[in-house]
C-alpha cells in the first residue's frame, strides 16, 4: 500500500483538563477527499489544525509522506505549509480589507505575480462562486453564505495541493451548499488536490468523499469508504448518521441516497416474495462541468433541481426516485420492461421541453445532455451491480439534449 | 488571583506571579526582536509602513499640537510665577524650552500617542487574534509578526521623534504666548534664552528618549493584542478589552519608568 499523504499516529491533545484528542489514528490518502464527521465539540477542528501545524500534539506523531513533522527543520515545515490551504469554520476573513484584497492576499504576499495576473486569478475564482460585483465590499457587508464562499475562493486561489475545509457549508442555503460541495468535488477532480472536509452534512458529504472517518470521544472510531460507513452496524455510527439525515435532500427535494437504498431493499423483498418485477433508471447530467464552467456552479445546481422536479412529476404511483450522487438521480420503476422506461423518459423529455429554464445553453454549440441508463433487477441483484450496469455506456438507452 | 491561596501560601503565590512576569518579559523581548529583525527582511513593506505612519503619526498631529500648546502655555504661566520670585523671569524661555525638550516633550507625546494609537493597535490586533485572522495568516504562510507588527514598529520609530519635535516646537510657542503676550516678557528675551540655553545634547537626549518610547509602546501594545488569546481571564470581546486596558496602562507605566532610567543615564 502507498504511504498515506498525511498520517496521524496516537495523537493526543488536551487543553487544561479537557482531553480533546485521545490517541487519534488517521490516514489521509493523496488525491482523495476525506471527510471527518462527528458530533460538535468532539475536536474535529482541533484535528484539522494539527494537520497544518497550527497546533502541536501533546503526544503522538504526525507524518507527512512518511516523515514526522517533528523531525522536519523550520524551513522544511514552512515549505510544507505553502502546499496547504485552510478554510476556517468562522471564515477568518480580514474584516478591514475588501473582498478582492482578501482573496488576493495570499497571491500578493507569497508570489511574485504581476497585479494583472493576480486580478485574473482572483476573477477566475469569483465567477464560479457567484461572487462577481462584490469585490469592493467589506466582509461585514456580506451575508453569512457569501462570506463562506469568499473564504472558499481564498482557500482555492493559490491552487493548493492539500485543502482543509472546516465545515465549509454551515449556514448556506441548499443550492449554495450543493454548489460548494460540487465545487470541492469538481476542483478536486480537475486539480487533483487532496481534501479533508470536516462536516455535518450527511449524506451530502458522502457523495463527494472517497474516504470517511468518524471522530468520537477523542478517537477515530471508523475509517472507510462512504458505502462502508452507511452499511455499518455500530450503534454510535448508526445513531449519528440517522440522526442527521433528513428525509429529503435539501436541493432536489428527493429522498437522499440512503433512503433510495432502503427503498431498493423493500422493492427487492417484494420481488423475492411476490415476484413483482422492477427496474432501475439512472439519470446522469453528463456535462455538468461544461455547464458550471460557463454558467457558474449555481446554474448547474438549479438545472439539477429542475430535473428532479420533472422526474417527480413523471413518476407513476408505485415508482420511486432518490438522489444517488452529485449529478445522478436513481429511479426505481415498478415494471421490468424497457418499454416502460422508454415511456417514462418520453414523458420526462416532454416535461423538460416545456420548461424554459432547462433550455440554457452553456456554449454556442453545446446543450444540456442528460443520459438515462437502464437495468432490470434479477433475484438477488445488488444495488451496486444494477447501478454499475445502468451506468455502463452500452446500457444508456435514452439521451436528452435540451437546446 | 485566588485570595485563599494568597493567604495560605503567600510565598508560593509570589513565586508564581514572579515566574509569570519573567515569562512575559522574555516573550515580549523575543517578540520585539522578531518584529525588529523583520522590519528589514526582503521584500521591504514600504506601503504598509506609510499606511501606519499615517495612522500613528499623521492622525496624531492635531492632538499633539493641542496638548503641546497647552503644556507650553501652562509652563509659561507656572515658570513665570516661580521665576519672578527670584527676579529672574528673563530665564522663562530657557525654563520652558529645557523642560519641554528634555523631559515633557518625549513623555507627554508618548502618553498622548498611547491613548490615541496604542489602544487602537492593541484592540485591532486583539480582534484579529480572536477572529482567527492571525491563524489564517499563518496557514497562508504569511508571517503574522512580519506582516502586522513590523510595519507598526517601524512607523512608531519614525513617528515618535517627529511628533515629539512638533510637541516641543508648539510648546515653546505656547510658552511665548503666555510669557510674552500675556505676562509681558520681551519677545527677544524669550527666544534668545531659548536659543542660548538649549544645546545639542538636550536635543539628542530627547530624541533618544522618544525612540526608546516608540519601541516600548509599539512592542507592548502589539504584544498585548497579539497574545490576547493566552490571557487566563476574559475571552473574546472581554479579552480584547482587558488587553487594550493593560496595553495602555503598562505602556504608560513603562514610559515613566524608562524615562527615569534614561534620564539618570543621560545626565
Amino acid at each position: 500500500m502507498d504511504t498515506p499523504l498525511i498520517e496521524l499516529k496516537k495523537v493526543t491533545k488536551s487543553f487544561g483538563a479537557n482531553i480533546v484528542l485521545n490517541g487519534v489514528d488517521l490516514h489521509i490518502n493523496k488525491g482523495e477527499i476525506t471527510t471527518v464527521i462527528g458530533k460538535s465539540g468532539m475536536g474535529k477542528s482541533v484535528l484539522l489544525k494539527h494537520m497544518i501545524g497550527l497546533l502541536d500534539p501533546d503526544d503522538g506523531d504526525i507524518y507527512f509522506q512518511g516523515t514526522a513533522l517533528n523531525d522536519m527543520t523550520k524551513p522544511e515545515r514552512r515549505k510544507l505549509k505553502t502546499r496547504f490551504s485552510y478554510m476556517f469554520q468562522g471564515n477568518a476573513l480580514f474584516d478591514s480589507m475588501t473582498i478582492y484584497d482578501n482573496i488576493a492576499l495570499p497571491l500578493k504576499e507569497r508570489t511574485t505575480y504581476h497585479p494583472s495576473e493576480i486580478r485574473e486569478k482572483v476573477n477566475a475564482k469569483l465567477k464560479p462562486l457567484d461572487l462577481v460585483g462584490i469585490e469592493d465590499k467589506y466582509p461585514s457587508q456580506l451575508s453569512g453564505g457569501m462570506k463562506k464562499r469568499v473564504a472558499l475562493a481564498r482557500a482555492l486561489v493559490t491552487d493548493p495541493e492539500i485543502v482543509l475545509f472546516d465545515e465549509p457549508t454551515t449556514g448556506l442555503d441548499p443550492i449554495r451548499k450543493n454548489t460548494v460541495h460540487s465545487m470541492i468535488s469538481d476542483y478536486q477532480q480537475r486539480f487533483g488536490f487532496t481534501g479533508v472536509v470536516v462536516s455535518h452534512e450527511i449524506p451530502d458529504v458522502f457523495y463527494i468523499a472517497q474516504h470517511v472517518a468518524m471522530l468520537d470521544e477523542g478517537r477515530i472510531i471508523f475509517q472507510g469508504t462512504s458505502e462502508e460507513i452507511q452499511k455499518s452496524t455500530d450503534p454510535v455510527i448508526l445513531q449519528f448518521i440517522n440522526g442527521l439525515e433528513s428525509r429529503h435532500d435539501a436541493l432536489t427535494g428527493l429522498p437522499p441516497q440512503p433512503q433510495g437504498v432502503a427503498q431498493f431493499r423493500r422493492d427487492m423483498a417484494q420481488f423475492q416474495r411476490h415476484h413483482i418485477k422492477f427496474s432501475l433508471v439512472l439519470l446522469i447530467v453528463n456535462n455538468m462541468e461544461v455547464l458550471t464552467e460557463y454558467e457558474g456552479h449555481v446554474a448547474g445546481q438549479t438545472i439539477l433541481k429542475r430535473l428532479a422536479g420533472h422526474v417527480q412529476n413523471c413518476l407513476g404511483i408505485t415508482d420511486t426516485c432518490s438522489r444517488y450522487g452529485l449529478n445522478k438521480i436513481m429511479v426505481l420503476l415498478s415494471a421490468g420492461e424497457i418499454s416502460r422506461a422508454r415511456m417514462f423518459c418520453t414523458e420526462l423529455a416532454r416535461e423538460m421541453e416545456r420548461d424554459p429554464t432547462m433550455h440554457i445553453k452553456p456554449t454556442k454549440d453545446t446543450c444540456i445532455s442528460i443520459s438515462a441508463g437502464f437495468s432490470v433487477a434479477a433475484e438477488n441483484s445488488e444495488l451496486e451491480e444494477l447501478i454499475e450496469q445502468a451506468d455502463a455506456g452500452n446500457n444508456s438507452f435514452y439521451e436528452f439534449r435540451v437546446c | 488571583m485566588d485570595m485563599n491561596s494568597v493567604i495560605k501560601n503567600p510565598l508560593e503565590e509570589l513565586g508564581r506571579k514572579g515566574l509569570s512576569v519573567l515569562q512575559d518579559l522574555g516573550r515580549i523581548t523575543l517578540f520585539f526582536v522578531h518584529a525588529f529583525v523583520h522590519m528589514f527582511s526582503i521584500p521591504l513593506q514600504p506601503g504598509k509602513i506609510i499606511e501606519q505612519i499615517y495612522f500613528i503619526g499623521m492622525k496624531s498631529v492635531f492632538v499633539i499640537c493641542l496638548t503641546g500648546a497647552f503644556t507650553g502655555m501652562v509652563l509659561g504661566l507656572q515658570g513665570y510665577y516661580t521665576l519672578v520670585k527670584f527676579g529672574s523671569e528673563g530665564l522663562l524661555g530657557a525654563a520652558v524650552a529645557l523642560s519641554l525638550i528634555r523631559e515633557m516633550g518625549p513623555v507627554l507625546s508618548a502618553i498622548m500617542i498611547i491613548g490615541r494609537a496604542g489602544s487602537a493597535i492593541a484592540a485591532e490586533i486583539g480582534i484579529m487574534r480572536i477572529s482567527e485572522q492571525i491563524d489564517a495568516l499563518e496557514t497562508m504562510d504569511i508571517n503574522p509578526i512580519r506582516y502586522l507588527i513590523s510595519p507598526r514598529l517601524a512607523a512608531a520609530l519614525i513617528s515618535f521623534p517627529l511628533l515629539t519635535a512638533l510637541f516641543d516646537t508648539v510648546g515653546i510657542i505656547g510658552g511665548y504666548l503666555t510669557g510674552s503676550l500675556l505676562l509681558g516678557i520681551g519677545k527677544g528675551v524669550y527666544f534668545s534664552k531659548v536659543e542660548s540655553s538649549v544645546i545639542m545634547h538636550d536635543i539628542t537626549g530627547g530624541f533618544l528618549k522618544s525612540i526608546c518610547f516608540a519601541a516600548l509602546v509599539a512592542a507592548i501594545c502589539c504584544y498585548k493584542g497579539y497574545y490576547t488569546h493566552l490571557r487566563a481571564e476574559g475571552f473574546g470581546a472581554k479579552g480584547v478589552s482587558f488587553s487594550t486596558t493593560s496595553a495602555v496602562v503598562l505602556s504608560c507605566v513603562a514610559v515613566l519608568v524608562f524615562d527615569y532610567v534614561l534620564t539618570s543615564l543621560l545626565l
